[in-house]
Parts: C-alpha cells; structure tokens; sequence
C-alpha cells in the first residue's frame, strides 16, 4: 500500500515560533509561550505545575481534563491553548479559598464520591460547571450531564448525591 | 500529531482567501472532532486556520419565520436557545442525545455538520480504509461492523455518520450557507452530506476552499408532534446503533404530513420520500408506522454484525414515530423508552 502522505514519522515540518499567550489561571494573570499544537491541558500540567487536572484518555472520552474556561465546562485535552489566548481558566486548584474547601469538595468527601481519586478534579469542575449552567433539577438529569466523566471506581451514585447536597437537595 | 502552523482569521473573507492559498490547511473550531483526528495521525494539516473568533455566534429569526444559526453557535448553546426549545424542541432534544455537556459547551454547529465518522478502521492508521487512504481498501466490510451502515453503503466504504443534531436538521429540511471564493451559496440540508459511492473520502459536497457560515431553519418546527429516539450500547454519551428523529402533522387522527429520519444507519442521515408519502393521509396507528418502516428498510442489507440494525430500525421508526403522534416525546434525561 503506497502511503503518499506525510506520517508522523518523517521529517516534521519546520517547526514554527512559539505564541506569546496571556491566561488567567484562578485568578492569577499568566505570560506564557506555547507551540501551537500544545493543549490546554498540557500547558496547566507540563507548563505551570498545576498538576490537579488529570490526563485520562486524553480524546475528550472521561472527562479526567474537565476544567472551566470562561466559566463553561470544557476538555482540556481536546483545546488548544493558542486558543484561549485571553480566557479566564478555573481548575480544582482554584475551588478553595484561604485554606477552605469548595462546598462540592466537601460534599464529596462528606458522601465518600471516589475511590482511587484519579477523576475527581474533574467530576467537580464538571459539577461546577453543571450547577451554574442550572438545567439539572432532578437526579436523572444530573447523572445525564454528567455522563462525560467517567468514574472507573464506580462511585457515581455517591458523585450524585454530593452534587445534590450542593444543590440543596439532600 | 503532526507540528503545524497556526493563523487566525479575522473574518469570513480572510477565512476563505486563506484556505484557498493552502490546501493543506484545515479550519479549527471547536476542535473536538479534529484535534482527537489529528492525535491519532488521520488528519494531518500543517496549517490550522482559527475561525473560532469570527462572528457567526448568534441565533437569529428570518424574515420567513424561521432561524439562522451562526455556525460557530456552540451545540449546548443551541439546544438550550429558548426559540429552539419552543419552535424546534425536536432539534434541541437531539442535540441533548449526542456527547457530552463538556463537548456540547465546544462544539460549534458548522463543526458537527463536518464531523468525521468514528469507523474504528477510519480512526487506526494501521489498517486500509478507503475514507482515510482512498483506494486502500475497506476493513469494516469483513472485518467488526456491528456500528456500521445497512443503507445506501457501497463497497468502498460502509460507515456511518456520527451526527444527532445533522439528523434532526435533516428532518426539518435545514439548509446550510457556505461561502467560497465565488461568493456565498445555499445548500440544501439533503445535499449536504454524501453518500460513500466510490469516493468515501468526500463527506459532504462542500468544497475544500468553503466555509460554513450559517444553518437555516424553516419556518415549520413541529413543535407539538415529534420525537428523536436514540438507541446506542449504554444510556448515555454513545454513537447511536440506530436514532429516529419523527415529525407529524395530524388532523385528528389522520397524518397530514410526516418526515423520518434516520441516524447510525448509513453515510449520511437518512430520508426516504416514499417512506413519508406512504405515511400521508393514513391513520396514525401501529400499522401505518411499520408499512412506513418496512418501505423505508426495503433495500436494507446487513453485513457480519450488524444485521440486527435492521429489525432494530423497523421497532424503532413504528416507536417514534408512535411517540411522535402521541404527542409524548422521548425524554433525554429519563431513558426509560415509553
């Protein structure tokens, strides 16, 4: 089979300059140059030491990477940080506040809503992001909009409850 | 993934007269679909074009009484857009049935109308797939189909498209705005995507130097009657095996017009004419809906594993459709199929 194409094996192609790009990161206005291929992802782990947002499947299918951008739910893996040039990210780093957990931080502890951890930051960046969007009233519409993170553990009717103490509805 | 080059447009024009200077380039959006694409090594372009911050962001009623769309509205903006949810609830509720809050927030409309499909064998390089390398060769055809194609496949390719929101657009006779270098042109939502035929490596017929700049609704939304049924291998955040989307006009019990189309079927969303003719002037009954059914599967054709979709399809065309009538749409929240 003849293979006209370029792979990603060859010779890459001239590697252009990095992009000078400004982010507010919890609140906290951040410089940085980035190629342009570097996700946002990346760049909160590998480039700022916030290492809080997890890399699971990294093609947008767990949700591990849910962080806010502008205040709306999103997968850092599958953005691009040339992107958002200019946005304001939240990740879990930026819940708590003098030393205080975030109400969905405490309410997942309080309903023991993980196992190993791994997708947490995610699950609660994801309900944040699901509380102030304000469309899930019920348990069925909560486990709905929060079907993009995926918890191995199993510990989604735990995850359902802690958001719904947040909700006021426990 | 490949290094590229990145450039961000400052309009529509700028948009266009970039592309055109560089074939190998690709707009970017919200980047869902492509960027997993460009992970995994399928699409390679060494340019990205940024049209993410040009402004076709707004929802706007036409002087026919129907909607323009921006096609950088995001999908989750759109499902929950109050003239979609009272005029088109059909389309909201598709939307709603297709990935994640997460993706729905990044989505753009234009991006989901150009979203690839998820065949396995499209997605690994390591395998021939006509898609992705035309003339290689088609894996799917012997190889695990169960997700794939019992309409309008051919033998060089017989995968599905992924879209919900594009199969409801298809059920309202949506029509899709592009402009190009010779200027702007409307295309009808049916002539949009294309069937593989013998070149699946063409998804639709828009051309490589155009953009998608607006989807246009008409006026008729068939808010009372309708109902989009997905069917898919877990509850939630799955490709369809088979989605129904079904509208009706009644007269009593009399349909005075009906539209069906189908998802996770064939390369494009499916509609059959003689289907929906078989269905106007009928009484809306169980009877009706399967004769509907059986016209619309009658040129169907199973492969290895997927010949289940076509008694699938048939159950849930006469469901829908009878929800539809009911006037008791399928809820995406509570999956309980009544």
């Amino acid at each position: 089979m003849a293979l006209a194409r370029k792979r990603a094996t060859d010779e890459p192609n001239q590697v252009p300059d990095k992009i000078a790009i400004s982010l507010t990161v919890n609140g906290v206005e951040r410089q940085l140059d980035v190629a342009p291929w570097t996700t946002l992802l990346d760049v909160l782990r590998d480039h700022l030491d916030l290492t809080g947002t997890k890399k699971g499947c990294d093609h947008g299918q767990c949700g591990a990477c849910t962080v806010l951008v502008d205040g709306r739910r999103i997968n850092s893996c599958l953005t691009l940080a040339v992107m958002k040039d200019g946005a304001k990210i939240t990740t879990i780093e930026g819940l708590a506040t003098d030393g205080v957990l975030h109400p969905l931080q405490q309410a997942f502890i309080d309903h023991d809503a993980f196992q190993c951890g791994y997708c947490t930051p995610g699950q609660i960046c994801s309900a944040l992001g699901l509380i102030a969007e304000g469309k899930a009233k019920t348990a069925d519409e909560i486990r709905e909009l929060m079907s993009g993170n995926i918890c191995r553990c199993g510990a989604y009717p735990n995850i359902v409850a802690a958001i719904r103490q947040v909700m006021g509805q426990s | 993934m490949i290094n590229f080059q990145y450039a961000r447009a400052s309009d529509v024009a700028d948009a266009v007269r970039m592309i055109a200077a560089d074939p190998a380039a690709k707009f970017i959006a919200g980047g869902t679909n492509l960027i997993d694409l460009m992970k995994e090594d399928v699409e390679r372009p060494t340019r990205l074009i940024d049209i993410s911050r040009l402004p076709l962001k707004s929802v706007e009623e036409t002087a026919y009484g129907g909607l323009r769309i921006g096609a950088l509205v995001p999908n989750s903006d759109l499902a929950y857009h109050p003239l979609v949810a009272q005029r088109y609830p059909l389309l909201a509720s598709a939307i709603l049935a297709g990935a994640s809050q997460q993706l729905r927030n990044m989505a753009s409309t234009g991006g989901n109308l150009l979203q690839r499909t998820r065949c396995a064998y499209f997605y690994d390089t390591a395998t021939p797939c006509n898609k992705r390398e035309p003339g290689s060769g088609c894996s799917a055809h012997n190889g695990l189909n169960r997700m794939h194609a019992i309409l309008g496949t051919s033998e060089s390719c017989i995968a599905t498209h992924p879209s919900d929101m594009c199969v409801a657009l298809a059920a309202l006779d949506a029509t899709v705005h592009v402009a190009g270098p010779a200027g702007e042109r409307a295309i009808a939502f049916a002539d949009f995507h294309r069937l593989p035929g013998t070149t699946p490596q063409r998804d639709t017929n828009l051309q490589p130097d155009e953009i998608v700049t607006a989807v246009e609704l008409p006026a008729r939304g068939f808010a009372k009657n309708y109902s989009y049924l997905k069917i898919r291998d877990r509850l939630s955040y799955a490709f369809a095996l088979v989605s129904v989307a079904a509208t009706i006009e009644l007269d009593g019990d009399t349909i005075k017009e009906a539209r069906l189309a189908l998802g996770g079927v064939a390369h494009k969303p499916w509609r059959d004419a003689g289907a929906e003719a078989a269905l106007r002037g009928q009484t809306a009954n169980p009877t009706t809906f399967a004769h509907a059914a059986d016209l619309l599967l009658r040129d169907a054709k199973g492969f290895t594993h997927n010949a289940f979709k076509i008694e699938l399809a048939r159950k849930v065309i006469v469901r829908t459709l009878t929800q539809a009538a009911r006037g008791t749409p399928q809820s995406q929240s509570n999956k309980k199929i009544r």
